[in-house]
């Protein structure tokens, strides 16, 4: 961990832990006042219970101009981006992709490439619709080590923040907390349900958990419309194409719909926000992050639109190339940041409910 | 001289902004004057967390009851029946149907801080503090067509017979002038002008901190004072506090509160002892104790603690210093070593049995035969590491005002001026004599500064 940032992030909990105004707005606060003084660990906690509202930055009695100097999401923003490089597997990845827009979109290009390579050069032919382009078999043979991959990477994360922020054993009760409050995103509620200042400044607005939750239960969809597809496939035999009111589609296309609404929406969002206030270096990691995911979803539904025309190849191998690249760079990409937060809500669930 | 602007509002704090949007919902095209760059914008209001609510049953984060009558005792326990029943009791009762009224125009509250818990059924604590209260109040102001303007500062009104005819603010290096019909002062003491505190306290008032907004020069006020406005209060009055000797001169704020006087024994720059640290809880000791502190030698005072007595109590944004030995100690905050010796050791001699020790209740646990004794959580000091902190004379604001009458007027030779109300610390003096009770200067501001912008839109109307 950078000790430059951690010791800047406490400095600023030292006077936040003196104030206590903010106490109502996140998880953040309570969690910080119950300490004295804060561990590295205890700091790198508090970063990813931080889910950047920014009402207290903007609530804050002692931002610049005056000497005292906080801003408190910015510096939980640096220590959080920080700590998802260094208990990243292996983290000389995360270095290159976290906070670099171009590598992920150089990664999405060659991930392009690579699909086009592989429906010119292998496995096409023997199937219909989509395995006429590229066989099923490819398929797995690409896609299975690309999603086990990164979940295996992101379990060794995790094991490395569990044991760097001295969490404890998991109960059911802990689990069921965190996801309560990532459901509904309990955090961006501002503590008094009006929501989080980030678009339009001191402003309260739901407009970032709106789209947020989009973003999440439309990705959710998605995954689950690929998994129902998996099981119709290998249990049922039967095999796509599939039609509009298939399991597949149904949860597929409105998935799709909102998850291209919800990462448009973010962009905009992140262009109107104060990028001060956030992880600065990270900012155009993130942007390209959420375009790369908003890609794979405009790109799927592309594919349904268009599936029967002459471009579906051209649509597929892209979509299945920005697929491609979005697994592999999950764990070192914004997508972390998922598996990160509900470790934070667990371990903070654990503070509150023992 | 014209104005676009019925009503001119000077001071861009709480009390100004209820001021404003009471007059503005009453159809009056308002003005704020606010001295300060926009960033430092809401005066004192910036580092206040709370508001003192009268209320008959639960209301708002406040839970169970707090009478009129109670509410009313409390004020005259802290100044010792130095303020005005009648302007006290409208605060008072008043006081109440201001927190929906807050809610409506966009504050919001939440439960009574961590560390504050014995505040949470008199006290309505603002999410995120007063900064969070002074924004949505700017939001809803500006909404209703407000018109702001910072670094703008009123330095004349022009008074004549019984009227303010012109007032004049310079802005940006350059002097304006406006006639508008009615005036709201709402600019709140002057203790941010230090050379006015030395006329005031004399020159040990050099080194007192403020704890608050450097733009409370009282500039309106002495101009209001010199033309014979009538005032209110003793300029020696204010709501001072002791805090860490290292906060900055300025704007400090809450973190720079010390918690740690009844668990210690605080002496002077001689190492001297000079009141008893544990005369009462801290809740209801710390504001006398800016005055105690302002009494001494340089007007510093030092905590001395031992290791069992450091987590007892709130953190404070500075660490303390701290050293292996008494005498290290003295060396590192400049006291004489052997004088904080004979100190400690005559302190420790005259504890007793520490068995009874409860750190938050009167426990009796006192000295004997100690000359000032120490009356509750009399504990000696002889666990290392030993633990100091400097206190010095904090400032929040000063008592000396505008006089008052229930519209918020203001007077000349006993006789109203037709167009000049006052709002909040400005004129709180006509309440608070002496004293203060946490929260309530909100509630002043709140009151008044509604009061002042409906009799102000009525008479521009």
């Amino acid at each position: 961990m950078q000790i430059d940032l951690i010791q800047e992030a406490r400095r600023q909990a030292e006077v936040c832990n003196a104030c206590r105004y903010c106490e109502g707005y996140c998880s953040v606060f309570p969690a910080l006042h119950a300490n004295r003084a804060f561990s590295d660990g205890d700091i790198t906690q508090l970063a990813n219970l931080c889910h950047n509202c920014r009402g207290c930055y903007y609530a804050c009695q002692y931002t610049a101009p005056h000497e005292f100097d906080l801003n408190l999401p910015a510096a939980l923003a640096d220590v959080r981006h920080d700590s998802w490089e260094v208990y990243a597997y292996p983290s000389q990845i995360a270095r290159q992709f976290q906070k670099n827009g171009m590598a992920i979109a150089a990664a999405t290009i060659t991930g392009f490439a690579l699909l086009f390579a592989a429906a010119k050069w292998l496995g096409q032919g023997h199937g219909i619709g989509f395995y006429a382009v590229i066989s099923h078999n490819m398929m797995v043979a690409i896609f299975a080590p690309a999603f086990l991959f990164p979940l295996f990477s992101i379990g060794i994360s995790l094991r490395r923040y569990w044991t760097a922020t001295e969490g404890q054993k998991i109960k059911v009760k802990h689990i069921a907390q965190a996801f309560s409050a990532a459901a509904n995103m309990r955090n961006l509620s501002g503590g008094h349900g009006n929501g989080c200042n980030f678009e339009d400044k001191d402003r309260f607005s739901q407009a970032r958990r709106v789209a947020h939750q989009l973003v999440l239960y439309g990705f959710l969809l998605c995954f689950a419309s690929t998994s129902s597809g998996t099981i119709l496939h290998y249990l049922f035999d039967m095999q796509a194409p599939y039609s509009l009111l298939s399991l597949p589609k149904l949860l597929g296309v409105p998935g799709g719909i909102m998850l291209t609404i919800g990462t448009i929406w973010m962009v905009l969002l992140k262009f109107q926000a104060d990028p001060n206030l956030g992880a600065m270096a990270a900012w155009g990691g993130e942007v390209a992050f959420i375009a790369l995911l908003g890609f794979v979803a405009f790109s799927g539904l592309a594919l349904y639109a268009l599936g029967s025309t002459a471009v579906m190849p051209t649509i597929l191998a892209l979509h299945l190339g920005a697929v491609l690249s979005f697994f592999l760079l999950m764990p070192y990409t914004k997508m972390a940041h998922g598996f990160y937060r509900l470790a934070a809500l667990v371990r903070d669930a654990q503070r509150t409910s023992g | 001289m014209t104005t676009p602007y019925d009503i001119v509002i000077i001071g861009g704090g709480n009390a100004a902004l209820c001021a404003a949007i009471t007059a503005a919902e009453a159809g009056s095209r308002v003005l704020i004057l606010e001295a300060a760059p926009k960033a430092y914008r809401g005066g004192n209001s910036r580092h206040t967390r709370n508001f003192r609510c009268m209320h008959s049953a639960p209301l708002g984060p406040l839970i169970e009851s707090y009478s009129e009558e109670e509410y009313f005792g409390d004020l005259m326990k802290v100044t010792d029946g130095k303020t005005h029943e009648g302007l006290a009791r409208l605060a008072i009762r008043t006081s109440e149907e201001c927190l929906p009224w807050m809610q409506e125009h966009g504050v919001r509250f939440q439960s009574a801080l961590s560390g504050t818990l014995s505040l949470g059924r008199t006290n309505a604590f603002f999410l995120g503090g007063g900064k969070g209260l002074v924004n949505a109040y700017y939001r809803t102001a500006e909404k209703l067509g407000v018109k702001v303007i910072y670094d703008a500062s009123v330095t004349h009104l022009e008074v004549e017979d019984g009227k303010v005819v012109f007032l004049d603010y310079s802005h940006q290096g350059r002097s304006h002038r406006l006639s508008p019909a009615a005036i709201i002062v709402a600019a709140g003491g002057f203790q941010a002008d230090t050379d006015w505190l030395a006329r005031a306290w004399g020159p040990a008032a050099k080194n007192f901190l403020i704890r608050g907004t450097p733009y409370n020069r009282g500039v309106v006020l002495a101009d209001l004072i010199d033309q014979g406005v009538e005032q209110v209060g003793d300029p020696t009055q204010c709501h001072a506090v002791a805090i860490d000797g290292r906060a900055p001169k300025f704007d400090g704020g809450i973190v720079t509160r010390l918690d740690c006087v009844p668990f210690s024994i605080v002496v002077n720059k001689d190492a001297q002892r000079f009141y008893d640290e544990g005369e009462d809880v801290w809740p209801k000791r710390y504001a006398i104790w800016g005055r105690l502190v302002a009494g001494q030698p340089d007007q510093v005072g030092y905590v001395i603690i031992d290791a069992k007595s450091l987590n007892l109590f709130m953190p404070s944004v500075f660490p303390p210093i701290k050293a292996d030995t008494l005498e290290e100690l003295a060396k590192k905050m400049g006291l004489p070593a052997a004088e904080l010796r004979k100190t400690v050791d005559t302190f420790n001699a005259s504890c007793g049995d520490t068995n009874g020790f409860h750190p938050t209740e009167l426990d009796g646990v006192t000295t004997t035969g100690l000359i000032p004794p120490k009356t509750n959580w009399a504990r000696p000091i002889t666990e290392a590491p030993f633990y100091g902190y400097s206190l010095r004379t904090g400032v929040t604001f000063t008592y000396l005002g505008l006089k008052v009458d229930e519209n918020a007027q203001c007077s000349i030779g006993n006789r109203p001026i037709s167009n000049l109300w006052a709002a909040g610390e400005t004129m709180a003096g006509s309440i608070l004599g002496q004293g203060y009770l946490a929260g309530f200067g909100m509630t002043i501001g709140t009151v008044f500064g509604r009061i002042a912008g409906k009799e102000a839109a009525e008479y521009a109307n």
